[in-house]
């Protein structure tokens, strides 16, 4: 009997189910808090056509790029695309489409996924290309677009600790998209550093509930650092 | 003499008052941290999810998961906290951040502004600018006054795709210290040494020009 136990051995049984053609929904900010390991798994089942939704796609050779290496990704729901030559050339032949979405707008669409509200309204974006084909309303004299909420097949989440329940703490920074991307998925895969015995966390600091967790992996992270400034 | 990238953000930095909570941009904004008075307090906002940013850390105390938006290693100070992407637009789009100062290409008179987009060019993304300057009315967009070919960023109209629309009402650029009011850019402030008719020359918008118009001293 499973019970509540949702960790699971290897990074292929948290990735099995994994089809052409399903959205993914991935937590991270540029290159920290990105769930590095069930990205590689993804690249080593080979699925194609996925729709990927995340705030950005890696760089190359790194982070979600490498999922285009073998053009895996149909479609890419992002704020911001910069890093990455091969993102860049996909898209100018045409092998890519990207749909170029408000940052705020794009976390809460993953929040609002999750929630079970399928659509909201937004003064961000209201008079820009992005709100262009959009539903308008006036609420005390603003304008607002409405945009609707995503759900994936799968969330890949990167967390610091988390318990065999599912209750996941992030680290610093890291935690960024990773709590509504969490919440987002149907089935939804935390990554972790390091799995706790179940009461290790107390109840308060747990920042995803493990009622929204289906699977739990012990993973090892290169963290690889895009800008390093010091003092 | 136009300002320099510094006194640029010196000059915004005299906008932040005590207590403020404030989200500076990449580029000249970044540069407005330095020149925050010792003695007021304020928090920097960065909308990957970090309220109380501080300095770059010593290279022995760099840390992967401790970013800022520009994706730059940083350091937290005393009493900051961290949060999720929804938790941190829910601040930004809430309006409950006090100042935000970002860069810009154009601006026009009915305080519209386009900062990410150039048609033909490869398009990068907006990232969080769309929420940000849909958040409140807080904003001061900082750039140059003309482009390098002597073109005038500060428009009767934004040619280029907006990033947000009618809601600009203060702009810093290298020539001077401006407000938008009234389907209008009001010259409130000049650089050292540059004449009101340089202004004048280099705004393509609706320019009104006080009596009066200070130079900015540093």
């Amino acid at each position: 009997m499973a019970g509540l136990n949702k960790i699971v051995e290897s990074h292929q049984e948290a990735m099995k189910g994994l089809e052409d053609g399903m959205t993914v929904i991935a937590g991270g900010f540029g290159l920290c808090g990105i769930p590095e390991n069930l990205i590689q798994e993804i690249k080593n089942l080979g699925v194609k056509d996925l729709t990927v939704v995340s705030n950005n796609c890696g760089v190359d050779g790194f982070g979600l790029g490498v999922l285009l290496e073998d053009m895996q990704i149909k479609k890419m729901i992002a704020s911001y695309v910069g890093e990455n030559a091969l993102f860049e050339k996909q898209l100018l032949n045409g092998e890519l489409e990207v749909e170029l979405t408000p940052q705020g707008t794009l976390a809460e669409k993953m929040r609002a996924g999750g929630a079970g509200i399928p659509a909201f309204f937004t003064a961000t974006g209201y008079g820009t290309p992005v709100g262009e084909g959009k539903e308008v309303r006036e609420f005390d004299g603003r304008n607002y677009i409405m945009e609707e909420s995503i759900t994936g097949d799968f969330a890949i989440v990167k967390g610091w600790k988390a318990d065999k329940y599912g209750n996941v703490v992030y680290r610093h920074t890291a935690q960024n998209f990773n709590p509504m991307a969490a919440t987002a998925g149907k089935i939804t895969v935390v990554e972790v550093e390091e799995i706790v015995e179940v009461g290790e966390l107390s109840p308060e600091e747990i920042q995803t509930p493990g009622i929204y967790v289906d699977r739990v992996v012990l993973g090892q992270f290169e963290k690889r650092i895009e800008q390093r400034t010091t003092q | 003499m136009a300002l320099s990238r510094e006194q640029i953000a010196q000059r915004i930095a005299r906008e932040i008052n005590d207590g403020d909570y404030v989200n500076l941009g990449i580029g000249i904004p970044t540069l407005v941290a330095n020149y925050v008075p010792d003695d007021i307090e304020v928090m920097l906002q960065s909308e990957n999810g970090l309220l109380g940013m501080g300095p770059f850390p010593e290279a022995d105390k760099i840390d992967a998961d401790m970013i800022n938006a520009g994706k730059q290693t940083v350091t937290a100070v005393k009493g900051a906290s961290i949060f999720s992407s929804a938790e941190s637009f829910a601040m930004i789009r809430g309006g409950h951040v006090d100042i935000t100062v970002l860069g810009a290409f154009e601006v026009d008179q009915n305080g519209n502004i386009a900062s990410w987009m150039i048609p033909g060019k490869l398009v990068k993304g907006m990232g969080g600018a769309m929420d940000l300057v849909a958040g409140a009315d807080n904003i001061i967009v900082t750039m140059t006054h003309a482009s390098k070919g002597g073109d005038s960023k500060l428009l009767e109209k934004c040619s280029l795709p907006l990033t947000g629309s009618g809601c600009i009402k203060r702009v810093v650029t290298d020539l001077a210290y401006m407000e938008i009011e009234d389907g209008a850019f009001i010259l409130k402030e000049r650089a050292p040494g540059v004449s009101v008719e340089e202004i004048v020359e280099k705004t393509a918008g609706k320019l009104i020009v006080p009596d009066e118009v200070p130079e900015m001293v540093f």
